[in-house]
């Protein structure tokens, strides 16, 4: 029973942390530009299949971690420029369908450049052995990415909080006309959020490439996993996209290890929880 | 901006008038197609093409004309189809009793989830009609003894008063335009009575609406329901036409295939979800023989969409209207 709640525990951890990558780029982007990016599964898919790519070619993981982030943040910031910047004074549902779109478009070209096989990709040498804890065996690429994303996790924090560009970050959540008033340069600091969000995905998408595989339709997995996160958490805010991500990723873990069949059920409920306990005694468009 | 106001462009116009002679002419062409020798592949379009416009409609009740987005629609279109399923297979397959517990599956199912789900707007009320219906395709997945599970459910031929029933393609056929017909005037009537009204009140203005004294949450719960209860009409009508239900009738893919309908045919407008559901299943019997890549066609098309004609092809086709010098 102890070597079950450990292993689950720390697989459900793993997964915490790569749903907390896509949620934070996804809760930035929504703080920020007040878009809700649906293409951001997209993103992490892309990422693994130019890790993947790069991988193939190098034989080194960490090339492998580069391209994938720096790849998806491209994409990323090239499609902020051209199109979504026209859509930040158009209405929600529009950036909605917009967003979408491009994850369809972006599905099927995925699709045509990668195949339909299942790929992976192989985790970096230097991480690929075990470590003993107490009674029990852990593969060390498991506990590198809790670290990486704790890491991550303080390492934003601090520099929202703590920084001149958090400061100029928090600024333009808030009032994104007031602070262009000021003579900043909002439209380039929303292209790099926007990058930097969909790089974290790609980013994502490599990491967890040994562990969960490379297919087609994760995409739309980890984008349904991810909104919740994001919705639980609270759209924009950081720490609660890193307590969300914690939450539903070990409840879906232990969920699926223990009831299979209700998983799913489970964090969807959780969802529909959080949200009407959020907007009980509110009028509904007063709900954050 | 909330996704309320996103419908506030999108004013219907009033051509009721037009719609009525649109929807005559049809009706009249499409009734005396059998007769004229349509084969019978294009007569399993024409009912195909014809559900899905009642379910666009019924969707559109929402989205179009109260201002609220559901992703979560396809749940009814399921329901009511696996209630008339399981009552045809438990119990007979009379439709004067499985229609009516299809129906009531589906309606009973949106007091609930409806009174639950109108507590949010915008982005938030998709959400959560999108959670509330994965959860039902959960338990139809899941469900294995009562859905048959990822296998789904055969579905009896129906009998009528104790005599076989729509077993024939032409029977079928005719009752699906009658249906839909019967739908039409349905919520036409409905959309333009005081209550209809109220519902263009929340959607221009919730805040107004509210501070004039009207009971938005009852407003929006009703409109919920009617929306279900016809979304229900469609699932019922797919039931006989497929003698099939499986899982995938109520996943997010099935309630996001709708809102494409209603969107690529324009929002709001009458003709708007019908234009949609005729122009997505055309596109998807003829583009599917010739190419896997269906999603990157949907995908260009809405983007294509929202970057130039953000009102649909029914707004397309009132501007050209309008510019041809047409009345407004």
């Amino acid at each position: 029973v102890l070597e079950f709640i450990a292993i689950q525990g720390l697989n459900g951890l793993v997964y915490s942390m790569l749903l907390f990558l896509l949620a934070l780029g996804l809760s930035l982007t929504f703080g920020l530009l007040r878009v809700v990016n649906l293409a951001h599964g997209g993103f992490f898919l892309m990422g693994a299949y130019f890790g993947m790519s790069a991988w193939l070619l190098t034989q080194s993981f960490w090339a492998a971690m580069l391209i994938a982030a720096v790849g998806a943040a491209l994409v990323g910031g090239l499609l902020e420029r051209l199109w979504l910047q026209r859509f930040y004074a158009r209405a929600e549902l529009d950036q909605v369908i917009l967003t979408f779109g491009f994850a369809l478009v972006f599905a099927d070209l995925m699709k045509m450049l990668w195949g339909k096989d299942i790929h992976s990709v192989p985790p970096p040498a230097a991480f690929s052995r075990s470590i003993q804890i107490a009674d029990f065996i852990f593969p060390s690429y498991r506990l590198l990415l809790i670290v990486v994303g704790v890491a991550l996790f303080v390492a934003t924090w601090l520099a929202i909080e703590k920084t001149r560009l958090g400061a100029l970050i928090r600024a333009s959540v808030s009032d994104r006309e007031m602070v262009g008033g000021l003579g900043y340069n909002v439209r380039f600091l929303f292209t790099a959020a926007f990058a930097f969000g969909t790089g974290l995905a790609g980013l994502a998408g490599l990491l967890g490439a040994p562990i969960i595989g490379i297919f087609l339709g994760l995409d739309f997995e980890v984008l349904i996993t991810t909104l919740i996160v994001v919705v639980v958490g609270g759209l924009g805010s950081i720490t609660g996209a890193f307590w969300a991500s914690l939450l539903i990723g070990v409840s879906e873990t232990f969920g699926k290890a223990l009831l299979p069949d209700l998983a799913s059920f489970i964090i969807f409920g959780v969802m529909a929880a959080v949200l009407l306990v959020r907007s009980w005694g509110k009028d509904e468009e007063q709900v954050e | 901006m909330s996704m309320a106001e996103a419908a506030i462009e999108l004013q219907p116009p009033n051509t009721i008038r037009g719609v009525w002679a649109a929807l005559a002419v049809a009706a009249v062409a499409l009734a005396l197609g059998p007769l004229a020798g349509m084969p019978n592949f294009v007569q399993a379009l024409v009912i195909e093409i014809l559900i899905f416009s009642i379910l666009a409609l019924s969707l559109d009740i929402l989205l179009g004309h109260t201002g609220l987005v559901s992703f979560g629609h396809a749940a009814f279109f399921g329901v009511a189809a696996y209630g008339l399923g399981i009552a045809a297979g438990r119990m007979t397959p009379e439709l004067m009793v499985t229609v009516p517990v299809g129906l009531a599956a589906a309606v009973l199912l949106a007091i609930p989830l409806g009174w639950l789900s109108i507590r949010l707007s915008g982005f938030y009320f998709l959400m959560i009609t999108f959670a509330f219906a994965q959860m039902v395709y959960v338990v139809a997945f899941r469900w294995k003894w009562l859905t048959g599970g990822s296998d789904g459910l055969l579905i009896p031929s129906a009998t009528f008063l104790g005599l076989p029933a729509l077993r024939s393609r032409e029977t079928l056929y005719y009752t699906t335009l009658a249906a839909f017909l019967l739908s039409c005037i349905g919520m036409i009537s409905i959309l333009r009575t005081q209550f209809g009204r109220a519902l263009a009140g929340i959607r221009e203005n919730t805040l107004r609406m509210r501070a004039l004294g009207y009971n938005v949450r009852r407003y929006k719960l009703i409109a919920f329901v009617i929306a279900a209860g016809f979304g229900g009409i469609a699932g019922v009508l797919n039931s006989q036409f497929n003698l099939f239900i499986a899982p995938e009738s109520v996943h997010w893919t099935q309630s996001a295939l709708v809102l494409v309908m209603v969107l690529i045919g324009g929002s709001g407008y009458f003709l708007g979800p019908i234009i949609g559901a005729t122009i997505v299943i055309l596109l998807q019997h003829w583009l599917s023989s010739y190419t896997e890549y269906w999603g990157l066609v949907l995908g260009l098309l809405f983007i294509a969409l929202i970057s130039g004609a953000r009102e649909g092809i029914a707004g397309i086709g009132r501007q050209l209207w309008s510019r041809l010098g047409g009345r407004q």
